[in-house]
Protein backbone atom coordinates (compact mmCIF):
# COMPACT_ATOMS: atom_id res chain seq x y z
CA UNK A 1 0.00 0.00 0.00
CA UNK A 2 1.40 3.40 -0.96
CA UNK A 3 2.07 5.84 1.86
CA UNK A 4 -0.12 8.91 1.69
CA UNK A 5 1.98 12.11 1.52
CA UNK A 6 1.12 14.43 4.38
CA UNK A 7 2.75 17.85 4.16
CA UNK A 8 3.15 20.06 7.24
CA UNK A 9 1.16 22.78 5.48
CA UNK A 10 -1.42 21.04 3.36
CA UNK A 11 -2.78 22.58 0.20
CA UNK A 12 -6.01 23.57 1.98
CA UNK A 13 -4.01 25.80 4.36
CA UNK A 14 -2.09 27.45 1.56
CA UNK A 15 -5.32 27.93 -0.39
CA UNK A 16 -6.71 30.17 2.32
CA UNK A 17 -7.88 27.95 5.15
CA UNK A 18 -4.76 28.38 7.31
CA UNK A 19 -4.55 30.65 10.34
CA UNK A 20 -3.70 33.69 8.21
CA UNK A 21 -6.74 32.97 5.96
CA UNK A 22 -5.04 34.35 2.91
CA UNK A 23 -1.78 32.46 2.68
CA UNK A 24 1.10 34.43 1.22
CA UNK A 25 -1.06 37.03 -0.55
CA UNK A 26 -0.16 39.91 1.82
CA UNK A 27 3.54 38.99 1.78
CA UNK A 28 3.62 38.77 -2.02
CA UNK A 29 1.79 42.08 -2.62
CA UNK A 30 4.19 43.76 -0.17
CA UNK A 31 7.04 42.67 -2.47
CA UNK A 32 5.29 43.56 -5.73
CA UNK A 33 4.40 47.06 -4.51
CA UNK A 34 7.94 47.43 -3.11
CA UNK A 35 9.44 46.88 -6.56
CA UNK A 36 6.87 49.16 -8.23
CA UNK A 37 7.43 51.90 -5.66
CA UNK A 38 11.21 51.49 -5.94
CA UNK A 39 11.26 52.22 -9.67
CA UNK A 40 8.64 54.99 -9.64
CA UNK A 41 10.00 56.72 -6.52
CA UNK A 42 13.48 56.94 -8.06
CA UNK A 43 11.90 58.55 -11.15
CA UNK A 44 9.98 60.94 -8.88
CA UNK A 45 13.05 61.92 -6.82
CA UNK A 46 15.16 62.43 -9.94
CA UNK A 47 12.39 64.58 -11.45
CA UNK A 48 12.18 66.72 -8.31
CA UNK A 49 15.94 67.35 -8.54
CA UNK A 50 15.80 68.15 -12.27
CA UNK A 51 12.75 70.46 -12.20
CA UNK A 52 13.96 74.06 -12.68
CA UNK A 53 11.68 75.24 -9.87
CA UNK A 54 9.11 73.85 -7.45
CA UNK A 55 6.89 76.95 -7.59
CA UNK A 56 3.18 76.58 -8.38
CA UNK A 57 3.42 77.19 -12.13
CA UNK A 58 6.30 74.74 -12.67
CA UNK A 59 4.72 71.95 -10.62
CA UNK A 60 1.29 72.26 -12.27
CA UNK A 61 2.86 72.40 -15.75
CA UNK A 62 4.96 69.34 -14.92
CA UNK A 63 2.08 67.21 -13.54
CA UNK A 64 -0.14 68.36 -16.42
CA UNK A 65 1.87 66.31 -18.92
CA UNK A 66 0.38 62.83 -19.61
CA UNK A 67 3.80 61.17 -19.33
CA UNK A 68 4.13 62.63 -15.83
CA UNK A 69 0.54 62.28 -14.62
CA UNK A 70 0.34 58.57 -15.45
CA UNK A 71 3.55 57.44 -13.69
CA UNK A 72 2.70 59.77 -10.79
CA UNK A 73 -0.71 58.05 -10.48
CA UNK A 74 0.96 54.64 -10.63
CA UNK A 75 3.44 55.74 -7.95
CA UNK A 76 0.56 56.95 -5.77
CA UNK A 77 -1.33 53.65 -6.01
CA UNK A 78 1.82 51.57 -5.48
CA UNK A 79 3.21 53.55 -2.54
CA UNK A 80 -0.13 53.92 -0.70
CA UNK A 81 -0.84 50.21 -1.15
CA UNK A 82 2.69 49.34 0.06
CA UNK A 83 2.29 51.65 3.06
CA UNK A 84 -1.09 50.15 4.01
CA UNK A 85 0.33 46.62 3.96
CA UNK A 86 3.38 47.63 5.99
CA UNK A 87 1.51 49.59 8.66
CA UNK A 88 -0.98 46.73 9.01
CA UNK A 89 1.92 44.46 10.05
CA UNK A 90 3.02 47.10 12.59
CA UNK A 91 -0.47 47.08 14.13
CA UNK A 92 -0.73 43.28 14.09
CA UNK A 93 2.65 42.94 15.83
CA UNK A 94 2.10 45.48 18.61
CA UNK A 95 -1.67 45.68 19.28
CA UNK A 96 -2.51 42.49 21.14
CA UNK A 97 -6.19 42.97 21.98
CA UNK A 98 -8.26 41.56 19.12
CA UNK A 99 -10.88 44.32 19.29
CA UNK A 100 -8.38 47.18 19.32
CA UNK A 101 -6.38 45.48 16.57
CA UNK A 102 -9.46 45.27 14.35
CA UNK A 103 -10.33 48.93 15.03
CA UNK A 104 -6.77 50.05 14.35
CA UNK A 105 -6.57 48.17 11.04
CA UNK A 106 -9.94 49.62 9.94
CA UNK A 107 -8.77 53.13 10.94
CA UNK A 108 -5.54 52.56 8.99
CA UNK A 109 -7.53 51.55 5.91
CA UNK A 110 -9.74 54.66 6.15
CA UNK A 111 -6.71 56.94 6.62
CA UNK A 112 -4.72 55.31 3.83
CA UNK A 113 -7.56 55.22 1.28
CA UNK A 114 -8.72 58.72 2.25
CA UNK A 115 -5.31 60.37 1.87
CA UNK A 116 -4.59 58.27 -1.21
CA UNK A 117 -7.86 59.40 -2.80
CA UNK A 118 -6.93 63.06 -2.18
CA UNK A 119 -3.60 62.47 -3.95
CA UNK A 120 -5.19 60.65 -6.92
CA UNK A 121 -7.93 63.27 -7.29
CA UNK A 122 -5.40 66.12 -7.14
CA UNK A 123 -3.23 64.60 -9.87
CA UNK A 124 -6.31 64.01 -12.05
CA UNK A 125 -7.57 67.56 -11.48
CA UNK A 126 -4.23 69.04 -12.55
CA UNK A 127 -3.88 66.63 -15.49
CA UNK A 128 -7.38 67.40 -16.80
CA UNK A 129 -6.64 71.08 -16.50
CA UNK A 130 -9.18 72.24 -13.91
CA UNK B 1 -2.56 37.57 27.98
CA UNK B 2 -1.96 34.56 30.26
CA UNK B 3 -0.98 31.41 28.45
CA UNK B 4 0.15 27.99 29.53
CA UNK B 5 2.01 27.46 26.27
CA UNK B 6 5.72 26.70 26.79
CA UNK B 7 8.05 29.64 26.18
CA UNK B 8 11.67 29.70 25.14
CA UNK B 9 13.63 30.34 28.38
CA UNK B 10 16.10 32.72 26.76
CA UNK B 11 13.88 35.13 24.80
CA UNK B 12 14.97 37.96 27.11
CA UNK B 13 18.69 37.23 26.72
CA UNK B 14 19.90 39.24 23.74
CA UNK B 15 21.78 42.39 22.82
CA UNK B 16 21.60 45.04 20.14
CA UNK B 17 23.56 44.18 17.01
CA UNK B 18 23.63 46.15 13.78
CA UNK B 19 21.26 43.63 12.10
CA UNK B 20 18.63 44.25 14.78
CA UNK B 21 19.06 48.02 14.44
CA UNK B 22 18.67 47.77 10.64
CA UNK B 23 15.52 45.69 11.12
CA UNK B 24 13.75 48.01 13.57
CA UNK B 25 14.93 51.03 11.56
CA UNK B 26 13.28 49.54 8.46
CA UNK B 27 10.00 49.43 10.39
CA UNK B 28 10.35 52.94 11.89
CA UNK B 29 11.37 54.58 8.59
CA UNK B 30 8.64 52.71 6.68
CA UNK B 31 5.89 53.81 9.03
CA UNK B 32 7.28 57.34 9.29
CA UNK B 33 7.11 57.57 5.51
CA UNK B 34 3.67 55.89 5.45
CA UNK B 35 2.09 58.47 7.75
CA UNK B 36 4.12 61.71 7.69
CA UNK B 37 5.61 61.28 4.22
CA UNK B 38 2.40 60.32 2.43
CA UNK B 39 0.32 62.97 4.25
CA UNK B 40 2.79 65.65 3.09
CA UNK B 41 2.84 64.14 -0.44
CA UNK B 42 -0.97 64.41 -0.60
CA UNK B 43 -0.92 67.94 0.85
CA UNK B 44 1.63 69.01 -1.77
CA UNK B 45 -0.54 67.60 -4.60
CA UNK B 46 -3.81 68.94 -3.16
CA UNK B 47 -2.30 72.40 -2.68
CA UNK B 48 -0.99 72.41 -6.27
CA UNK B 49 -4.42 71.31 -7.55
CA UNK B 50 -6.35 73.86 -5.45
CA UNK B 51 -4.82 77.30 -6.05
CA UNK B 52 -1.68 79.39 -6.12
CA UNK B 53 -2.55 80.67 -2.61
CA UNK B 54 -2.99 77.15 -1.20
CA UNK B 55 0.36 76.23 -2.74
CA UNK B 56 2.01 79.30 -1.18
CA UNK B 57 0.72 78.18 2.22
CA UNK B 58 2.26 74.76 1.65
CA UNK B 59 5.57 76.32 0.57
CA UNK B 60 5.73 78.64 3.57
CA UNK B 61 5.41 75.67 5.94
CA UNK B 62 7.67 73.45 3.80
CA UNK B 63 10.47 76.03 3.73
CA UNK B 64 10.29 76.97 7.42
CA UNK B 65 13.23 75.76 9.58
CA UNK B 66 11.04 72.94 10.94
CA UNK B 67 9.93 72.14 7.41
CA UNK B 68 13.53 71.75 6.26
CA UNK B 69 14.24 69.49 9.22
CA UNK B 70 11.29 67.28 8.22
CA UNK B 71 12.45 67.09 4.56
CA UNK B 72 16.01 66.15 5.53
CA UNK B 73 14.65 63.55 7.96
CA UNK B 74 12.17 62.12 5.44
CA UNK B 75 14.81 61.96 2.70
CA UNK B 76 17.10 59.94 4.99
CA UNK B 77 14.10 57.78 5.99
CA UNK B 78 13.43 57.16 2.29
CA UNK B 79 16.98 56.16 1.36
CA UNK B 80 17.40 54.05 4.51
CA UNK B 81 14.09 52.23 3.86
CA UNK B 82 15.07 51.82 0.20
CA UNK B 83 18.40 50.17 1.03
CA UNK B 84 17.16 47.96 3.86
CA UNK B 85 14.22 47.09 1.57
CA UNK B 86 16.61 45.98 -1.19
CA UNK B 87 18.41 43.93 1.49
CA UNK B 88 15.03 42.36 2.38
CA UNK B 89 14.35 41.44 -1.25
CA UNK B 90 17.85 39.96 -1.66
CA UNK B 91 17.41 37.92 1.53
CA UNK B 92 14.02 36.73 0.19
CA UNK B 93 16.02 35.00 -2.55
CA UNK B 94 18.16 33.23 0.06
CA UNK B 95 21.13 35.56 -0.28
CA UNK B 96 23.13 36.97 2.63
CA UNK B 97 22.40 34.77 5.64
CA UNK B 98 26.08 34.06 6.39
CA UNK B 99 27.01 35.91 9.60
CA UNK B 100 29.63 38.15 7.99
CA UNK B 101 27.52 39.00 4.94
CA UNK B 102 24.40 39.73 7.02
CA UNK B 103 26.38 42.04 9.31
CA UNK B 104 28.13 43.81 6.43
CA UNK B 105 24.90 44.35 4.45
CA UNK B 106 23.13 45.66 7.56
CA UNK B 107 25.97 48.12 8.18
CA UNK B 108 26.08 49.23 4.55
CA UNK B 109 22.40 50.23 4.56
CA UNK B 110 23.33 52.99 7.02
CA UNK B 111 26.49 54.08 5.21
CA UNK B 112 24.63 54.07 1.90
CA UNK B 113 21.58 55.96 3.14
CA UNK B 114 23.70 58.77 4.62
CA UNK B 115 25.68 59.01 1.35
CA UNK B 116 22.53 59.02 -0.80
CA UNK B 117 20.87 61.64 1.41
CA UNK B 118 23.96 63.86 1.10
CA UNK B 119 24.06 63.28 -2.68
CA UNK B 120 20.36 64.14 -2.98
CA UNK B 121 20.67 67.43 -1.10
CA UNK B 122 23.92 68.20 -2.88
CA UNK B 123 22.11 67.77 -6.21
CA UNK B 124 19.19 69.95 -5.07
CA UNK B 125 21.30 72.76 -3.58
CA UNK B 126 24.07 72.82 -6.21
CA UNK B 127 21.75 72.04 -9.11
CA UNK B 128 18.83 74.38 -8.47
CA UNK B 129 20.21 76.27 -5.51
CA UNK B 130 16.79 76.44 -3.88
CA UNK B 131 13.71 74.50 -2.91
Amino acid sequence: MATKFQSASGLKQVRGLGSAKSGVHHWWLQRVTAVGTFALALWFIASLILLPSLDHGSVVAWIGQPLVAVPLLLLTVSVFWHARLGSQVLIEDYVHSEGLKLLAVVALNFFNLGVGAIAVFSIARIAFGA
Amino acid sequence: MASSRPLSPHLSVWKWRVHAITSITHRITGNGLAFVGLALFAWWLAAAATSKEAYETFLSVATSPFGWLVWVGLSWFFFQHLLSGIRHLLMDTGWGYELGVAKASATWTFVGSVLLTALFWGAVLFGRGAF
